[in-house]
């Protein structure tokens, strides 16, 4: 029943689905964990990485969370060649508005033109959509620090704390359980461990396993992001007693 | 001989425009307005060729407009500055450049700051505290160099702005029909009565 209407993203299926849109939701559900925690004076981003193999070198370098310009960063869940193609987008995009008014682009505009981006693809132009959704986290002088998500429909939401990949609905649950509204940066960071601990399939987590990253604001009042090296990863989850005790890795 | 003024002050910028329409040595019409509120925190004032400012004003005012409409908030006074810097930069380079020059005065909500940029028709862009074009600035800008300060209040500032008006009503060959007084605050753009007949001294 469903092939006549598969095969094209524009066309509606008589319950008047999407399915193109749908089997790329379907996509990110199986993909990392990420999540977002909005903080009063910041927000964190935490993601897991999926280690395929012992052999795959571990480079320093983050595959799920990425810089857009000087005040946002974004974590991602899904096809990750997808992704690339969207944050240079974005980047592009950011660029070009510092240009045209020598000032850094309001977060929502810009999750806005990329969404409206992902919305083209579900109506127009390539065989299927972007099999992506972003945890977006950013700074502006209008409202200050913001948390957004997209998905591959083109939808996108305002968050205090969300999560998207697999077992976002149990994170999800779990970070509504535990948020709470004054908490601060640390506290947040604690809270993206904890919550990254239950939803991953092993219970003692390594830097291998999780990228990390913040955005706040530092002593003189500069907005500052930091993807986090592996030390202060390990120590974080040292001090929340989440770390991987240090013999079995040999035995492993 | 068009007169634009521009003067900040602590909580407030005052921008002055003179309401002479002017073709050659004729003046057609003495209440013309030579500015335009963009957002309701930014108003530029503009002189130059006939035609060209009041187009490049409305073409602005349109797009600033868009902006706010399209997004939900208005453009910073800084940003659209800048904006307005660029579309005259890129005309400059292209068949028909826009012979216009221009002061922007703002008001910064977020900083609570009042602002001030002068912009020329080579697109030259400068955030001032005070801003005189065309004759104007041979007359004015000593005078606001001597008695302007940043934490002035607005009656300090109206009456800098008739040291100065006086002055060009002094030294100008013609008469220029008095000014348009715009005031731009927190609250908003208004227009401020402005008493042009007053008799000045000439020695």
């Amino acid at each position: 029943m469903s092939r006549r209407y598969d095969s094209r993203t524009t066309i509606f299926s008589p319950e008047g689905r999407l399915y193109q849109v749908e089997y790329a939701l379907e996509a990110i559900s199986h993909a990392g964990t990420a999540l977002g925690i909005l903080a009063q004076d910041g927000i964190v981003l935490a993601a897991e990485r999926k280690v395929t193999s012992k052999l795959l070198e571990q480079d320093t370098s983050a595959e799920k969370l990425y810089i857009l310009n000087d005040n946002m960063i974004c974590a991602v869940a899904g096809m990750t060649a997808d992704a690339n193609i969207l944050i240079n987008f974005a980047r592009q995009a950011a660029q070009r508005y510092l240009l045209i008014y020598n000032e850094d682009i309001p977060c929502e505009q810009l999750v806005r033109r990329l969404s409206d981006l992902k919305q083209g693809y579900t109506q127009r132009g390539g065989l299927r959509p972007f099999g992506v959704s972003f945890i977006y986290a950013g700074w502006d002088p209008q409202l200050n620090f913001q948390l957004y998500q997209s998905n591959p429909s083109g939808n996108y939401g305002g968050w205090k704390a969300t999560s998207v990949g697999a077992n976002n609905a149990s994170a999800q649950s779990l970070l509504k359980q535990d948020y709470k509204e004054d908490c601060n940066l640390k506290e947040a960071c604690g809270l993206a461990v904890k919550v990254l601990s239950k939803t991953m399939d092993s219970t003692k987590l390594s830097s291998e396993k999780i990228e990390f990253a913040t955005i706040g604001r530092n002593k003189n009042g500069k907005i500052y992001h930091h993807l986090w090296g592996a030390d202060e990863i390990d120590a974080l989850l040292k001090e929340h007693g989440l770390a991987k005790p240090e013999d079995t890795e040999m035995t492993e | 001989m068009e007169v634009l003024l521009g003067i900040t002050g602590k909580d407030f910028t005052i921008v002055a425009a003179s309401k002479a329409a002017m073709r050659g040595a004729t003046i057609l019409k003495a209440s013309d307005d030579k500015t335009r509120a963009l957002n309701s925190t930014s108003l530029m004032a503009f002189s130059g060729e006939a035609g060209d400012t009041v187009q490049f004003a409305e073409y602005i005012q349109a797009n600033i407009q868009l902006y706010s409409m399209r997004n939900s908030m208005e453009l910073s006074p800084t940003a659209t500055a800048n904006f307005v810097r660029g579309e005259l930069a890129r005309a400059l380079r292209s068949r028909r450049p826009y012979t216009v020059n221009l002061i922007l005065g703002g008001y910064d909500k977020i900083a609570d700051k009042p602002t001030l940029y002068w912009i020329d028709y080579l697109a030259s862009l400068a955030p001032v505290p005070y801003a005189a074009h065309g004759y104007a600035q041979y007359y004015c800008l000593s005078i606001l160099d001597k008695h302007h300060h940043p934490d002035i209040d607005f009656e300090q500032g109206m009456k800098l702005l008739r040291m100065c008006t006086q002055e060009l009503k002094r030294r100008l060959p013609i008469d220029f029909k008095g000014v348009v007084v715009k005031v731009i605050t927190k609250d908003g753009i208004r227009e401020q009565e402005y008493e042009d007949d007053v008799k000045v001294a000439i020695p």
